[in-house]
């Protein structure tokens, strides 16, 4: 359970940091690359998390030159470690928080990139002092589904950093381990426990947009 | 203030290609870009601010260069003198009042201590003092209004650079605005350029009107100067509210000052139009106003065209008549009013107000 909201929060953290500029660029207007770009950001949304899995175990793999630069760093390798499983939830989570973001960052862009940049504004100033703040209830509920999003994360992690219960076993690979030894009880509990997760989740969500709304 | 701006907008979906070749000279004061939708008032104004680069061009203000096509020079938008206020330009929502002014004072690279002193003048000069700490939602129009003009003067900018400023604002809103508009050319020392498609706006405040068609400036000079004498058709049909009629010269009289103007059947005699020619093709260009009409009675006598009248608009200050071949008369509602059971009308041309183009 521990080691599940560990990696959800580190997977939260990074997608957060990592769409937030990737939404951003995307909702800055058009340049060249720009449908790339979007194309790579929306494909682990409709590849299988097995398929995101088996490119991680590809390109993290001991003898790949990201494998082999991440093991001169940390001083160990990446795949089947609880980071792998951190990998994996990113890849799974961050597009979809891009996604959720960048239409209110496109609405904050129409609505207030004319003045900002009338008044002298650079692209960061009007990031920082405008848009982060206008867009921080719409951050905030998209983090917190993200977050849930991680833990609800099964295929790519389970093929990335494997199933070592107290290593990388996160929840829902519990779930799954638990179903296969037949453990029902083990089972109904984890179940709960995600599902109750994911309810709050969503309840606060929708609280921090409605408050937005109305502020 | 002077820009030569030319910039080739190719088309693209949901939009047609345009072409942008401006050349103004702005002196001090208020000046107005006026013009129909699409004329380029607005990417005028977003060239000079930096935000848009022309393709060929040039812009000095005060003997600073701000961009030159050839030499290569562009200046950032924030190290130009200037505020763009875009249209429909709102105030930011999260930030109070003085918060705003503090954002825009930061965008010029002011000293915390000069951002702060700046902010205190400005907001004590537009009599924002009491509402200095509330969010644009919990203020009145007018002091969101006072807002706006106040970020946008806080840098002291030497061209302020409004656009349609005035089109969302109802009749007490744009007497205010009109007001600080001229506090502002008074005291803060700050040209201003105003975009806009009100000849309203262009009367109360502006010194000097640069009239826009389709990306050129086909007449420039005082309102009442370009209003009272359109240059061109195309001068004429963008300002609005003239009766433009076609019409042919068939008689010149140098020596009498007078001319014979065959307009369809009927002839009329107008002015000497020197530089015209026989047999030359006009139009011919006259307001409402400066026509006249009296019930069709009575023998048919010089420069007057018997019309049927085919629609009456009521106007706060008079009654427009909307004669057959497009013909409109102004008159007094009390004059109207004397004649209104009659469809026929003798519509009469005065010699003196017959202008062509």
């Amino acid at each position: 359970m521990w080691l599940s909201l560990g990696v959800a929060a580190a997977a939260t953290l990074a997608s957060v940091v990592i769409g937030t500029f990737l939404a951003w660029l995307l909702a800055g207007g058009d340049f060249k690359g720009k449908c790339v770009i979007e194309a790579i950001v929306e494909l682990p949304l409709l590849l299988p998390p097995t398929v995101i899995g088996y490119y991680l175990l590809v390109i993290a793999a001991d003898g790949s030159p990201l494998g082999r630069l991440y093991a001169s760093l940390a001083g160990k390798p990446l795949l089947y470690s609880w980071q792998a499983a951190v990998v994996a939830s990113v890849l799974y989570a961050a597009p979809w928080f891009v996604k959720s973001i960048q239409p209110a960052f496109e609405a904050i862009h129409r609505e207030h990139g004319p003045t900002a940049r009338g008044l002298g504004a650079s692209r960061c100033r009007f990031f920082f002092y405008v848009a982060l703040p206008l867009a921080a209830g719409q951050l905030a509920a998209a983090s917190l589904l993200v977050f849930v999003r991680s833990m609800a994360e099964f295929g790519a992690t389970l093929m990335a950093a494997g199933n070592l219960p107290g290593k990388t076993q996160t929840l829902s690979v519990a779930v799954y381990d638990a179903v296969s030894r037949a453990d029902g009880a083990a089972a109904r509990n984890l179940t709960l426990i995600a599902s109750l997760a994911a309810l709050a989740a969503l309840y606060a969500a929708r609280k921090l947009r409605t408050q937005r709304a109305v502020s | 203030m002077q820009a030569q701006i030319r910039r080739i907008f190719t088309p693209r979906i949901g939009s047609d290609g345009f072409v942008l070749d401006v050349s103004i000279s702005v002196g001090s004061g208020i000046s107005a870009l006026f013009g129909p939708q699409r004329a380029g008032k607005s990417a005028t104004l977003e060239a000079i601010a930096g935000l848009m680069v022309p393709d060929e061009g040039r812009i000095e203000v005060d003997g600073e260069i701000w961009f030159d096509a050839r030499s290569r020079v562009n200046l950032a938008p924030h190290r130009r003198s200037c505020c763009f206020v875009p249209a429909g330009s709102g105030l930011f929502p999260h930030m109070t009042l003085k918060e705003n002014l503090l954002f825009s004072a930061g965008c010029r690279r002011m000293s915390r201590l000069e951002r702060h002193r700046r902010a205190a003048e400005v907001l004590e000069c537009f009599a924002l003092e009491a509402e200095a700490g509330r969010y644009p939602g919990e203020v009145s129009g007018s002091a969101r209004l006072r807002a706006v003009l106040a970020r946008a003067v806080i840098a002291r900018p030497r061209l302020l650079l409004l656009d349609e400023t005035a089109r969302n604002l109802d009749a007490p809103l744009r007497n205010e605005l009109y007001q600080w508009l001229r506090r502002i050319r008074d005291f803060a020392a700050a040209n201003i350029i105003l975009a806009t498609s009100s000849p309203q706006d262009c009367f109360e405040v502006c010194d000097q009107v640069f009239l826009l068609v389709a990306g050129k400036v086909v007449q420039a000079g005082a309102p009442q100067q370009v209003w009272s004498h359109p240059a061109t058709v195309e001068a004429a049909r963008a300002l609005g509210g003239f009766n433009l009629l076609e019409a042919r010269i068939v008689g010149l009289d140098p020596v009498r000052k007078t001319s014979r103007l065959a307009l369809g059947p009927t002839e009329l005699t107008g002015p000497y139009f020197p530089g015209r020619l026989l047999g030359d093709r006009v139009t011919l260009c006259l307001r409402p106003a400066e026509l006249s009409a009296r019930p069709a009675a009575g023998p048919a006598s010089p420069n007057r065209i018997t019309l049927r009248l085919e629609r009456v608009l009521d106007l706060p200050h008079a009654v427009r008549l909307s004669f057959e071949g497009g013909i409109d008369v102004e008159m007094s509602h009390a004059e109207y009013d004397e004649h209104r059971h009659h469809r026929e009308w003798a519509v009469e041309f005065p010699t003196a107000s017959m202008r062509v183009l």
